[in-house]
């Protein structure tokens, strides 16, 4: 008997078994394949925008992929690094080999965990409670909570051309009848679809004919332990290349051969509007004249070159003519070709906040079973799972992160209130206070929660809060020292491009313009602090009226965040409700006010009706 | 919410008759205590009964009382329409009963309220519905009906469509920084969207003021010294328009003196301490008091005597009045030229006799000019014209102009779209749509993006 079973090896299933064990949860992860164990099967990058930050927000709560990314980096830049800070993001070339075998260590050496390969076809539940789970081979395993991370692999198709074979990625055997049984169970199964590009190999490139990418010229890492384990000068460099008015005319000429344009035609799944094929993108802009594609290397111990930006599903010998037109690429030697993949997935909105279902008690989902895309949004979601597991079998309330607190909260939020359509990415412009939620102050907003559950050691728990005494020291420091309109402070002043002088000011008001750094807050006083705590000093100092502002609207949803829905509400006895607003209040029962408020369909005045009846019913307090 | 309230509905002293709707759960009960006439508690909904509304043996007023049961009705509660003649004394009368009865007096806008809280009508529905029972001319009742059919949204929507295409080219920018070949919206980029943007809300603003004077008047004050001619000029107004003069408060904390309309166009005339009774009571007015009017008038009619030389306190009021729309009426034309005319700095001097009714109509003229009332006629009432909406439209400016700040100070260009975000949010408000996802509709509709 275990207190958890996590069905599937991938991102989500990593951290959620992590997540459980190591709060001494009996935990067993059952996988496929444990080669395929972390597996990137599609880009070998970690991060990127908003991406990079659910890293970070990952590793403040105590989760693996920050650490993971760290070891296995081969190179890492900073995006976005010449605007502001709310928007900067890591984004780093992962080595696909590296990368799961430092996960599988990381596994391997943890207590509580037992790793079984074994493909899952059914779930024991009794009374609507989850039991435990049934192999392929009947043998039944019984457990006190299940987390479901199966990723592409529920009736996994995978689509080349006019070719379709059921089977998932690197051909590994898929799940045939655990979407069907959970549709039993009462989950509403959707079909989702996206793609990955070519792989090339290396030696057949002319790089000549590409522009260099390289990493930054300075350490970073994701995780807040800061280890470095890369070699700053030995990063290794993407390529930039562009598609050509010929491959654009292959394209075009063979659309009718595409599996999403008329090759195959019982194609149900959605695929992400953010990453199109190449086809797509032809089609649907076609006055654009060339696309960016970047060249990545997969790993330092094989060949591959992912081909990022040329997903498609042609058959193999127009995908050979289409990189055959691309510059460099001449007479490149396809390793594998591009391939689309259809899967099951179950509809977001039957799930809670905390990620377990509200169809089944004890089970929880996590991943691209909810119907989202990405490492860094199947990872947070499989740590998100695994604490609340745990809390719940602790009889403890769930961590539930809400939208101004992590791009995590933001993401589950979406999940579960407004449900997807298409395989859904992260993206700054789903966080409605971007600028609170930051790369660089990740763990100030979120260490705490990591304490509490248990993931952030005792260690670096002190270590954290004494960064976050050594901040209040800086900003008195700052505010305690003046400097006076002296000839020499307002020859210096000047020296730097800044405003001399009129009277004497304290240093946190000079810091407060925008030319002025800490290397000059350095010419009159001697800063004895780390780079990260300065950072969050500077930050907090120029953009206070812009964190302000944010922070009053952010108190402002809060508030009604606040106001909580009972369970037993009966949205029937509302009068006037309009019939879509009930409909869609019955489906997703928020919780709160405030999440009643995102769901679309559902108007303000819905929302008054509601608050009039919650106060008449409830002698509820709607101030 | 279960209280039954009650309030006169019309302008008091406007019509010839006066409407008293009551609304809530008893509204049925308590009008039949006071009725004679049908047992109003057994009649059908939708149906026009004629009886007296009674106080005990005494008849009020003879009355048509419409019994409106729910939930077809404005509010979705019963609702009771007591139609009686346009006396103020004997509307007022019935109110008291009512009230005295278990009503409770409504508060402004408080049947609309209700009407949108039971889920009748939608926000800009529930204003403009508060602006055409509050609108006192057929103009302003147009536009409160062109606001309901959507002419003021579509001006909003085509702002808020050029914005959402500068954010999604932002966001783009920030989301998928790798791409080279998508346009960097720049600072000063930025700088000539803001510009436009701001033109256009000032555009709709002034409209706004339009919309404002076609819906609640030019607020007008009459000044001058005692004995230039000030209620006998007023008297010749409203003579010839044939005023209703009315003693009740207006709109804002001034008595409204009497209201003149010249071309559907209603003139407030403010009170100055009863300036229409007599010349001899008035004259208590100091400078000091004319200049208070002055600033918050739409509109100065500053009348002085042909047969009087100008002196300092005339000389101060015509430099408040210099750079506002104000009228100089040079008085008693019929008497001897004493005045020094060529003291006065102002574009508009008109000489009349209010005595023998010369220049009355040129000063009407003038009134016409100075607020392209013509103009307004052909305009098609595409202004906003409740108070919130106004109020909204300058939160915009006022982000705008933070916005100005930002792109000063070198400000990174994400934390400046914040405000602009704000812009777009704001209008969605005023229209009543405000979805997130639109952005990122847009986003993927607008660029190539993916991998």
């Amino acid at each position: 008997m275990y207190d958890v079973i996590v069905v599937g090896g991938g991102h989500a299933g990593c951290e959620a078994a992590l997540a459980t064990s190591r709060t001494g949860n009996k935990t067993l992860l059952v996988t496929g394949n444990i080669k395929n164990i972390a597996d990137m099967p599609c880009n070998p990058s970690i991060g990127g925008s908003a991406k990079g930050i659910v890293v970070r927000e990952i590793d403040a709560l105590g989760g693996e992929m920050g650490r993971n990314a760290d070891k296995s980096l081969i190179q890492i830049k900073m995006l976005n690094s010449s605007k502001g800070p709310a928007v900067q993001s890591l984004r780093a070339q992962a080595d696909k080999i590296t990368y799961p075998k430092e996960m599988l260590k990381t596994l391997n050496e943890q207590e509580n965990l037992e790793i079984k390969e074994a493909i899952v076809e059914d779930l024991i539940v009794e009374n609507n409670v989850i039991k435990g789970i049934v192999l392929e081979n009947n043998e039944r395993i019984n457990s006190k909570s299940v987390i479901l991370t199966t990723g592409t692999y529920l009736k996994a198709d995978i689509l080349i051309g006019d070719t379709r074979r059921r089977e998932g990625p690197h051909g590994e055997k898929p799940s045939n009848h655990l979407s069907d049984k959970l549709r039993e169970y009462g989950f509403n199964v959707i079909r989702l679809k996206t793609g990955t590009p070519q792989r090339i190999d290396k030696s057949s490139i002319d790089f000549s004919k590409t522009k260099e990418e390289y990493g930054d010229d300075r350490y970073l890492t994701f995780s807040f332990e800061n280890k470095i384990y890369y070699d700053k000068d030995k990063q290794v460099p993407c390529h930039l290349i562009y598609t050509t008015p010929e491959t654009h005319k292959i394209i075009r000429d063979n659309l009718n051969k595409s599996s999403m344009y008329g090759g195959l035609s019982d194609i149900k799944g959605v695929g992400p509007r953010y990453c199109p094929s190449i086809e797509d993108k032809i089609v649907r802009f076609a006055d654009k004249e060339r696309h960016q594609l970047f060249l990545e290397p997969e790993s330092l111990y094989y060949d591959d070159i992912y081909v990022q930006g040329f997903s498609t599903s042609m058959p193999k010998d127009v995908q050979e003519k289409m990189v055959h037109s691309l510059p460099g690429l001449e007479n490149a030697k396809i390793l594998k070709y591009a391939y689309a993949i259809e899967y099951d997935a179950i509809d977001s909105k039957q799930l809670k906040q905390s990620l377990e279902t509200k169809v089944i008690e004890n089970l929880f989902t996590a991943g691209q079973i909810n119907g989202t895309s990405g490492y860094e949004e199947a990872a947070c979601q499989g740590l998100i799972a695994g604490i609340n597991a745990n809390l719940k079998l602790k009889g403890e309330k769930p961590l539930i992160l809400k939208r101004n607190e992590a791009y995590i909260g933001v993401l589950i939020d979406d999940l579960v209130t407004k449900g997807i359509i298409d395989p859904y990415r992260l993206l700054t412009s789903r966080a409605e206070y971007r600028l609170l939620l930051r790369h660089d102050n990740a763990d100030m907003r979120l260490t705490d929660y990591g304490y509490q559950v248990g993931l952030i050691s005792e260690n670096r728990y002190n270590n954290f809060n004494k960064k976050k005494e050594n901040i209040n020291k800086l900003v008195e420091l700052l505010k305690n020292n003046k400097i006076t309109p002296t000839i020499e402070t307002n020859k210096y002043l000047e020296d730097i491009g800044t405003t001399p002088l009129k009277d004497g000011i304290t240093l946190f008001d000079l810091l407060k313009r925008t030319e002025i750094d800490f290397s000059n807050i350095e010419h009159f006083i001697n800063i004895d602090f780390t780079d990260e705590e300065k950072e969050q000093v500077a930050i907090n100092i120029k953009y206070e009226g812009y964190i302000n502002k944010a922070l009053k609207e952010a108190n402002k949803m809060v508030d009604l965040d606040n106001k909580l829905i009972p369970d037993n509400i009966d949205y029937d006895k509302i009068h006037n409700l309009a019939s879509e607003a009930k409909q869609k209040l019955k489906q997703i029962k928020p919780t709160s006010i405030g999440q009643a408020l995102r769901i679309s369909g559902v108007n303000p005045t819905d929302i008054s009706l509601l608050m009039v009846y919650l106060k008449k019913e409830y002698l509820y307090d709607n101030k | 919410m279960n209280d039954t309230i009650a309030a006169i509905s019309t302008s008091l002293g406007v019509g010839a008759i006066s409407i008293i709707r009551v609304s809530g759960n008893d509204s049925i009960k308590i009008v039949n205590k006071l009725f004679k006439g049908d047992n109003l508690e057994n009649v059908d909904s939708h149906t026009i009964h004629y009886g007296f509304i009674m106080d005990n043996d005494i008849k009020i007023d003879e009355v048509l009382v419409s019994i409106m049961k729910s939930p077809k009705t404005f509010t979705a509660e019963d609702v009771v329409e007591i139609n009686c003649h346009g006396s103020i004394a004997s509307t007022k009368k019935i109110l008291e009963l009512l009230l005295s009865n278990g009503c409770r007096l409504a508060e402004p806008g408080e049947f609309t309220k209700r009407a949108f809280l039971n889920g009748r009508i939608d926000l800009l529905e529930a204003e403009a519905v508060m602006d055409i029972i509050n609108s006192k001319t057929e103009k302003s009742l147009s536009l409160a009906v062109n606001q309901l059919s959507g002419g003021v949204s579509n001006l909003i929507i085509d702002l808020r469509n050029d914005i959402i295409k500068t954010l999604a080219n932002i966001e783009v920018n920030i989301d998928y920084p790798e791409y080279e070949d998508i346009e960097q919206v720049t600072i000063n980029m930025l700088k000539d969207n803001v510009i436009n943007i701001r033109k256009k809300i000032t555009e709709i603003l002034d409209k706004s003021k339009d919309g404002q004077i076609i819906k609640n008047g030019i607020k007008t004050v009459i000044i001058g010294k005692p004995n230039v001619g000030k209620s006998s000029l007023l008297n010749k107004l409203l003579d010839e328009e044939k005023a209703i003069v009315t003693d009740i408060a207006g709109t804002t904390r001034d008595i409204v003196e009497g209201t003149i309309t010249i071309d559907g166009i209603v003139l407030n005339i403010i009170d100055t301490a009863g300036i229409r009774k007599t010349d001899d009571v008035v004259e208590s007015i100091g400078v000091k008091k004319s200049i208070s009017l002055i600033e918050d008038a739409d509109l100065i009619l500053f009348i002085l005597n042909n047969n009087e030389k100008i002196n300092n306190e005339d000389l101060e009021i015509l430099e408040k009045i210099k750079n506002k729309n104000s009228i100089v009426l040079i008085n008693k034309m019929d008497l001897e030229s004493k005045i020094n005319i060529d003291k006065i700095e102002n574009n508009n001097i008109i000489k009349i006799s209010a005595l023998n009714n010369e220049g009355i109509d040129d000063l009407k003229n003038k009134i016409k000019e100075l607020f392209n009332l013509e103009k307004i006629d052909q305009k098609d009432y595409n202004y906003l014209c409740n108070a919130r909406s106004i109020s909204l439209l300058k939160n915009c400016l006022d982000l705008l102009n933070n916005i100005d700040e930002g792109i000063n100070n070198n400000v990174p260009i994400d934390m400046i779209e914040i405000d602009l975000k704000e812009v777009w949010n704001i209008l969605g408000e005023i229209i009543g749509v405000n979805y997130y996802d639109e952005l990122i509709d847009q986003l993927f509709s607008q660029f190539c993006l993916g991998k």
